[in-house]
């Protein structure tokens, strides 16, 4: 399969692109979408394609719900995900409950886009990374991929799934880069979690662009004879326990690492899941390396050290292991 | 008038249809057949009916918490509604949906919205829909005058006038949002007048008057298919029955004077039989229809009666289209 390298950003774009081209049925809306149809980075699209909102996030992301429910895929971009919290009734009461509240009479493919900007100093209001919330709601699909092939493969997917999906963005992983196979036909599952590295020792369970820092952690750990298998979640609704559990079976240890704030985050749930459910694989207790329950200040000073990191995942791991 | 004879006592049958469905559902609460409560369009039936008239069957809506009238004023069938209501699997929503929700997608309905303002960006991305795909349908959205001060129905009206989407906002206006009477809730009480600051047309129509609401909503409809955008209508109507029968709020934020000068003068059945009486329908055939639409009723009765209600175990159908293997599902409920 011939593939070309490509930034996680771009991976996003190429998706997008490719899966407009394929059904004329993909629109997309936002803010700023003219500067797409603008750089021509989506070739040449009718205008009927491309939504270019007013300030209006309640608004634009209830339109893209009746166009789903009525023979569109909308790919709504939200841009930064703090702005979600004005579009959550229509997420939340709209999206992800009309097929229910229906009897199956509605059916909502639409894919609601938004990044998770943190440690770029823009203080609380941009700082957010809601995705637990969100899990929280039944009848979302959810992801958080961690790299370019992983993107492309599952926004696609995403787009041509026939229930709401809200991509989760880590802005921190934009411009990385990674082969992506070129096959326009190429996709990554949802629900499905990934195995980024083999170890008997302990599982260390990686959230979005959580990735940056787990798998040199696990490096380290290497150096110092420590094996640690590291499970990219990608998708966080569903939640893959299956992979987590069987992971877990075979180390003994689990660490969580998630950007979010502690309290009900996703490692919330995770380790929940693992203390009800292999209680009597654990050789310790689980650890969760997350953002502490505070507001991000804007000072990079005093933001930086507050979210998950290598040596924290390094620590976190050494406490587990004697 | 503008509707032919059929037109006329098919507009009429829907009303009554309506009317006694309501009815039918006020007792059932009160015998306990109905879990929850239920809001009732009563007093509100022209408004509807014209309305739903004026469209296609092919043409959306999208409506409210107040949600019986607006499948049966599109046409729907009784039976699958009253075994909603009493919450059987042969409910239009299998007992997912309930009183509040009664969305019918065989007669355009794409969803009731039980959240106040929340059907109406609906609606307009419905618009947007057909306008995209090049069809000529147009989408009529419900609301009240209580969900005109929702950011959803100032963002969408914006919206749908920038982009001259085809998208009729049909503002029931009852007076009242539950408790709250208009005027201590709006600057000005028309809620036709904000249409100008969107650039859109502003129509006031009396919603008592069967063939107004109907060639108000009309002209809109035929502006809507020309790719002239939307329209906002406001039929000035008022409800008959407290906000919720079932929820027992105390009703003295209206007077009883004002809801008896209404049910007498400003009833829309007996308004609407009298103009088809002049308009040369017999007596006879009002009965006969009045009597049909009252055995229809009990016979929908009879089957959500005779219906099972759901299984348990299948709670978690309907939440995805496209299941992915949950495998949490069944271990969540141990
Ligand atoms: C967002 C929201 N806020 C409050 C409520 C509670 N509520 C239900 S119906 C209603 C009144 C709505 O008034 P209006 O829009 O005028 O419709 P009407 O009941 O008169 O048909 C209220 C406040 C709700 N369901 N949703």
């Amino acid at each position: 399969m011939t593939s070309q390298r490509l930034s996680y950003l771009s991976a996003i774009l190429e998706a997008q692109k490719e899966e407009m081209e394929r059904d004329p049925s993909v629109i997309m809306m936002g803010e700023d979408i003219a500067l797409y149809s603008a750089t021509g980075v989506l070739g040449k699209l009718d205008n009927k394609r491309l939504w270019s909102t007013p300030i209006s996030e309640l608004g634009f992301t209830g339109m893209g719900v009746g166009a789903a429910m009525t023979g569109l895929r909308p790919i709504v971009d939200l841009t930064i995900a703090s702005f979600a919290y004005l579009a959550s009734d229509q997420i939340i009461n709209q999206a992800a409950k009309v097929r229910y509240l229906t009897g199956g009479q509605a059916r909502v493919p639409i894919v609601f886009r938004m990044s998770m900007w943190h440690n770029q100093a823009n203080a609380a209001q941009h700082s957010d990374r809601p995705y637990p919330m969100f899990m929280n709601v039944p009848g979302l699909k959810i992801i958080a991929p961690s790299g370019a092939r992983d993107m492309k493969g599952m926004l696609k997917a995403a787009i041509r799934d026939d229930d709401p999906v809200l991509v989760f963005e880590d802005n921190d992983l934009w411009m990385k880069s990674e082969d992506v196979p070129s096959d326009p036909d190429f996709l990554v599952p949802l629900g499905k979690a990934a195995v980024k590295r083999e170890g008997r020792d302990v599982t260390i369970v990686s959230i979005a662009g959580c990735i940056l820092h787990t798998l040199p952690a696990a490096e380290q750990l290497a150096g110092e004879g420590i094996e640690a298998e590291v499970i990219d979640l990608r998708s966080l609704a569903p939640l893959d326990t299956d992979s987590i559990l069987a992971s877990v079976a075979k180390t003994g240890r689990l660490v969580i690492v998630d950007y979010a704030h502690r309290t009900n985050s996703a490692a919330a749930e995770i380790a929940a899941i693992v203390a009800e459910e292999a209680f009597d694989a654990l050789k310790a207790p689980i650890q969760r390396v997350t953002t502490p329950d505070v507001h991000i200040p804007f000072s990079p000073k005093l933001e930086r050290p507050l979210y998950p990191n290598k040596d924290k995942v390094v620590a976190a791991v050494k406490k587990i292991i004697k | 008038m503008t509707l032919s004879k059929d037109q006329q006592r098919e507009a009429y049958r829907r009303m009554l249809s309506i009317r006694s469905f309501e009815q039918a559902a006020a007792r059932q609460i009160d015998n306990g057949e109905i879990p929850g409560a239920v809001h009732s369009s009563i007093g509100q039936e022209a408004a509807i009916v014209g309305a739903c008239m004026a469209l296609r069957d092919t043409d959306y809506i999208t409506g409210t918490h107040r949600s019986h009238g607006h499948p049966i004023g599109k046409g729907a069938k009784l039976p699958p509604l009253m075994a909603e209501l009493m919450g059987r699997t042969t409910g239009i929503c299998k007992g997912r949906g309930g009183s509040m929700h009664l969305a019918d997608s065989s007669v355009g309905i794409i969803g009731e919205s039980a959240i106040v303002g929340g059907g109406i960006p609906i609606a307009t991305g419905a618009g947007l829909s057909a306008h995209v795909r090049g069809t000529d349908q147009v989408s009529l959205c419900f609301f009240g005058d209580g969900a005109t001060n929702e950011g959803s129905f100032h963002e969408s009206l914006n919206m749908a006038a920038i982009w001259k989407l085809p998208v009729i906002y049909f503002c029931e206006n009852n007076l009242y949002a539950a408790t709250t009477p208009l005027r201590s809730s709006h600057g000005q009480p028309d809620v036709a007048h904000r249409a100008a600051g969107y650039g859109m047309p502003g129509v006031i129509v009396d919603g008592q008057d069967l063939e107004a609401v109907h060639a108000a909503t009309g002209a809109a409809v035929a502006r809507a298919r020309r790719g002239e955008g939307p329209t906002l209508i406001e039929a000035k109507t008022y409800r008959f029955d407290e906000h919720a029968i079932g929820l027992f709020l105390p009703s003295i934020y209206r007077s009883s004077e004002e809801v008896d000068r209404y049910k007498r003068e400003r009833d829309p059945l007996a308004l609407y039989r009298q103009a088809l009486l002049a308009a040369g329908h017999g007596e006879a055939e009002l009965a006969a229809l009045e009597q049909s639409v009252s055995r229809q009723v009990d016979e929908a009765v009879e089957f959500a009666r005779n219906s099972p209600h759901p299984d348990p175990a299948e709670v978690y159908e309907f939440m995805y289209s496209n299941p992915i293997n949950y495998p949490r599902a069944e271990r969540q409920s141990s």
